[in-house]
Parts: structure tokens; sequence; C-alpha cells
């Protein structure tokens, strides 16, 4: 018998779209260098183009000259701390102003210009992963270079205010960057609309290739290579262009525009059905994030009493795949940082599931996971320590 | 499932489908002692119960744990190794034996795995004070870690029991470090496992 298998861990990576996946394999024997000047190259440098026009409409910006491919989310963000060090260093302005829950890679530059001798401060959030805006209001002044807050969250899916959090940094003439690696694809992305300086993308997170991502910086925004080399991407990112990379991601982008809005609420429904299904067959649970204002495809559950490593791997051995904040499955004593900045508690961070959906995700796929959870929930319980009323 | 898809060895994953000797709290258990381990707010919490004869030969065993499946695995090999054993062979259990029988574990695991003995020796020291005898094995395997002063993993393990949360305090109890200070590195890392697995409070 075919075993069956559920992925509900989109928000870690998604499958590349066949579409992409096709476009990708038919290039696989264009290998001219895009910055080469015969014609093989000057093809191959139209069709990065042609790519960076589709990803500059997912971003929400009218100027494609704005946008730099990188390796991905991770190098984006980081080469926007990385601007920061050098500016920092030249006197002036040095305040950095970011939040509790943004994903590792921000979190660990911040702490990284800290080190350096920085002010940092990691923002907190209201019980719904929202940024606390007075203290945003308060943080945020006239020494801040940069203010930094994702758009919405990977863990727990909450979205973050962002036009408000960026009209707060403008009116102290600070610098504005957000991470719309989870947003990008799933709700609309407009770095222009908002008036952010930097906002990052990620191409594995909207059925394109892993190792691609792009950095929107706005023009006359200041930016410091990462990487330093060649003259590719105006000297912003140096290293000879990734060409079948940025194609698919070129094409993930278009199609991620395609009915965003349709393909949304069709996930929206499922997951709702699966917090509702949730919620009713399976007493004590603790739905995380916010009730509204969430990425249609992410439902987070805490299950007191139930440890979560040991409920992903019963889930795992059922075919459905899932992650966890427990300490546990990522090898550290802490559990997620994102759940205890929402305040929920080491127990219940502890035993918290993440369910993420997607494209492939269908009706069956939540009746499946419905029906297999609550027996994993009530046997992880039966032999705990922890009493669950 | 394919073994070599899975994270951890297939004994493993037997013991974790389907954990031996684990508390059915339908079934009313009647046990002489029972120990108490761990934190939940860590992630990990184990609690074992035995039954024991006159001859101090243990019977029966359940446990029950807030854990991983690491834990969960580790503690139904180590209650399989307990039955029939006498209780001086099984405060002696060492975490290692359990961890090669289960066919290994990846290293970040071994602290899941360690909860079980733990829990195990202190429901024999609940049994021993119980029958009037208690702290008799305390000292036995157990590995010197001050030497100027003779204290051992054992010593800081108690401390820890007794309330010791750092440094200052594991000195206060037991002196360790004191002399020629060469111990503390070892002393500090030992500390700070047992405060994991006794709890913060
Ligand atoms: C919010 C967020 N930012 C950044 C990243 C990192 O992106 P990448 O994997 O492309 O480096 C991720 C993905 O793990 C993410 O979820
Ligand atoms: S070894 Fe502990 S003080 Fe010398």
């Amino acid at each position: 018998m075919e075993r069956r298998i559920v992925y509900m861990d989109y928000n870690a990576t998604t499958p590349l779209h066949p579409l992409v996946r096709d476009a990708m394999a038919a290039d696989l024997g264009v290998f001219a260098n895009a910055s080469s000047m015969h014609e093989a190259g000057r093809a191959a440098k139209a069709r990065v183009d042609a790519a960076r026009a589709e990803v500059a409409k997912l971003a929400g910006v009218p100027n494609p000259d704005e946008l730099v491919f990188t390796s991905g989310g991770s190098e984006s963000n980081n080469t926007v701390f990385a601007t920061m060090f050098h500016l920092g260093r030249k006197g002036g302005r040095r305040k950095i102003v970011t939040t509790a829950i943004e994903h590792p890679c921000v979190i660990n530059a911040a702490s990284w210009l800290r080190d350096e001798g920085f002010p940092v401060v990691f923002l907190p959030v209201d019980a719904s992963g929202r940024v606390d805006m007075e203290a945003a209001e308060r943080e945020i002044d006239g020494d801040t270079l940069l203010v930094s807050v994702m758009s919405a969250n990977n863990e727990i899916g909450t979205v973050e205010d962002i036009p408000a959090l960026c009209r707060m940094a403008k009116a102290k003439g600070a610098l504005f960057h957000t991470d719309a690696t989870q947003s990008a694809g799933k709700v609309p992305v407009e770095a222009a609309a908002w008036g952010v300086d930097y906002l990052t993308l990620s191409a594995h997170k909207i059925y394109g290739p892993k190792g691609v991502g792009a950095l929107y910086v706005r023009k006359g925004a200041p930016i410091e290579p990462l990487i330093r080399g060649g003259h590719q991407e105006h000297g912003h990112r140096a290293g000879t262009y990734n060409n079948i990379g940025i194609l698919g991601f070129g094409l993930a982008a278009r199609l991620a525009l395609e009915d965003l809005e349709g393909r949304a609420a069709r996930i929206r429904v499922m997951r709702n059905r699966l917090r509702d299904g949730i919620v009713e067959r399976v007493p004590d649970v603790r739905v995380n994030g916010h009730a509204t204002e969430v990425l249609p495809n992410t439902l987070n559950v805490s299950f007191p009493g139930a440890e979560g490593e040991a409920i992903l791997l019963y889930l795992d051995l059922e075919g459905v795949q899932v992650s966890t904040g427990s300490a546990c499955a990522s090898g550290s004593l802490e559990p997620s940082h994102v759940l205890l900045a929402t305040g929920v508690g080491p127990e219940l961070a502890h035993g918290s599931i993440r369910f993420s959906l997607g494209s492939l995700t269908t009706n069956e796929d939540i009746d499946y996971v419905l029906e297999v959870l609550p027996p994993i929930i009530k046997r992880l319980r039966r032999m705990s320590t922890v009493s669950v009323a | 499932m394919d073994a070599m898809q899975w994270l951890y060895s297939d004994i493993v994953l037997d013991h974790f489908k389907n954990p031996r000797n684990v508390f059915d709290p339908d079934e009313q258990f009647a046990y002489d002692a029972e120990g108490t381990v761990g934190n939940v707010k860590c992630g990990d919490q184990m609690m074992f119960m035995l039954r024991i004869g006159d001859d101090d030969v243990i019977r029966d065993v359940r446990w029950r744990t807030y854990g991983c499946a690491s834990a969960i695995a580790s503690t139904s090999m180590l209650s399989e190794v307990t039955k029939g054993l006498h209780i001086r062979e099984a405060y002696n259990l060492k975490p290692e034996d359990i961890a090669t029988r289960l066919g290994g574990l990846p290293d970040n695991k071994i602290h899941c795995s360690v909860l079980g003995d733990k829990a195990l020796r202190a429901a024999i020291d609940a049994w021993l004070e119980k029958t009037g005898r208690a702290g008799l094995y305390r000292n036995e395997g157990a590995t010197v870690i001050c030497t100027c002063l003779n204290i051992t993993d054992r010593d800081i393990e108690t401390a820890v029991r007794e309330g010791a949360r750092n440094w200052e305090q594991l000195q206060e109890r037991t002196k360790i470090g004191t002399v020629c200070g060469g111990c503390k590195v070892k002393g500090e890392a030992l500390l700070h496992e047992y405060v994991h697995i006794f709890g913060e409070e």
C-alpha cells in the first residue's frame, strides 16, 4: 500500500512549481556568463533582467533596478545589517531597533552589531505576536539608524503593521527594513507603497528554487556589499549570476501573483477547518498567533502535557510532516524564542506544533490530520508526568 | 519505515512506537517507591515507579514522561533492563549502557536519555530511605571530579538535589574547587547539567 504523505511544512520550504521546474530544466544547458559581452552572454543577461522585472512586481516596486539578487533571505537580511555596520562606524546614528520574534538570521545579525558596540533593542510583542507599538514609539528615536521588522512571522504567521512602523521610523529619519520572506506569495507585498528602504525575499518559500533571493534597496538608500568582487548587481553583490536559479525565481514570482487572493482564500478555508477541527477534537489546546492578522496558511498550536518533538515524530510515522518549537527538536535547551516572546511560557512552547499549508494541500489532507492527531495527543498525555485537565 | 530515513536507530523507533512498561492511568499500578526528576519548563520530566520485593529485587516497573522520542525510547529500554535486577545493580546502570542497547543515540540526545536513570535512582533512593537505609549506594560507581577534596559527580548531584543552583552555592555545600581550582570547568559543566535535570526551583 502506498504510504500517505501529508506535507504541512510549507513555511520551512516549498516544492518547485511544476512550471518552474520545467523552465529551469529547459535552461540547464544555458551556460553563458550573464556578464559576458558576446551574444550568448547578452541573452543570458536579458533573461536575468526579465526575472528581475517579475521579482520587482512581487516586491511591489515599479523599478526593477532597485532589486539585488542574492543567495536567499539570510543573505539579503545580512546585507542590510552589514551596511549598518559600515554606516554606524562612520559616526552619527547607531541605534538598531528590531523585534524579539525575527528569524534567527536577523536576531543573530543584530546581536553581532550589539557585540560590535551598537545599541540594539529587540522590541517586545503582545500575546498575539504583534509588535508593541508604544514600545516602538518610545524606542525609535533621533539616534535610530535602522528599524527592522518582519512583515510576517514564520512560526506563528502573525502579520505586522509595516506601514505604521515604517512611518514611525521615517518620522525620526531612520532607515526601515522588512523581511518579507514569509509574506510573499501569501499576502500582498507593497515595498513602494509601504515606503520601506529595504525588503527581503526568498525564492524557495514561493515554489521557486533554494539558494536564490533578492533584496530591494530603495533608490538612494545606502548599501554596502556583503560579498565583494566583480561588478555584478551594480557592485552591490559580486559573483557570477546564478542564471537558472534566477530564472526559476522570476517565474515563481510571476506565478505567486497569479490569483494571489483566490489561492490565499482557498488555503485559509482549509487552515480554519484544521484549526477548528483540532480545537473541537483535542481538549485543552492553545492556538498561538493572531486570530485575524495572520498568514492564511499558518497554524501554530500548543498541546499542554505533550512534548513537541514526540508529537512531531509520531505524526511523522503517520506520514504527516510538520515542525515544532520544542527545544528538543532544535538541539538547544531553549524552546522557540518567538513563542516565549508572546509570553506563552516554556511548557506551552515545548509542546507547540506548526502546521503550514500550501498549494498541494487538499481537504483530504486536513481530514487525515484530524484523524491521526487526536489519538497521538491522547496517548502522549496518558504517559505524561504533566496532568492535563 | 526504512530505518535509514529515520533520525534514530530502529531499536529506538521500536521502543518509541511501542513503549514498554509505560504507566497506564487505568491500571492502578501499586508501587513501593517512586522518583521524579526533570522539569517541564526545560522540556523533559521523568517519573519511575518500582515494585520491590523484600529481597531488594525489582519485581515490576512503570514510568511516565513528558519528553521527546529519545526520552521515551531510552526509558522504555531502561525499564526492560531494570526488571528482575537487584536495586544495587539497577542503581549502577549507566546511561551509556542504555544508549548502546538502543543502537546509539545522536549526541545532542544523550541528555534526554540520562533522565531515565536519574529517575530510577531517585526511586531507589526513596525505597532505601523508606527502609531505613538512606544514601546507602550514593557514592557507588561515582567519578571523582575534584581530586583535591575527593568530591564526586554523585556529591554534586546530591548538592543540586538539595538546592544548590550555582557555583557559589555548590561550593558552600561541597567546598569543591576551593584548593587548586583545577576542577572548575568540569564541575561547572556537571552543575549545569544537574540543575537542568533537577529543575530550576
Ligand atoms: C522569515 C524568514 N526570514 C529569512 C529566512 C531565510 O531565508 P533563506 O532560507 O532563503 O536564507 C526564512 C526561512 O527560513 C524565513 O522564514
Ligand atoms: S581539583 Fe578541585 S580544588 Fe583542586
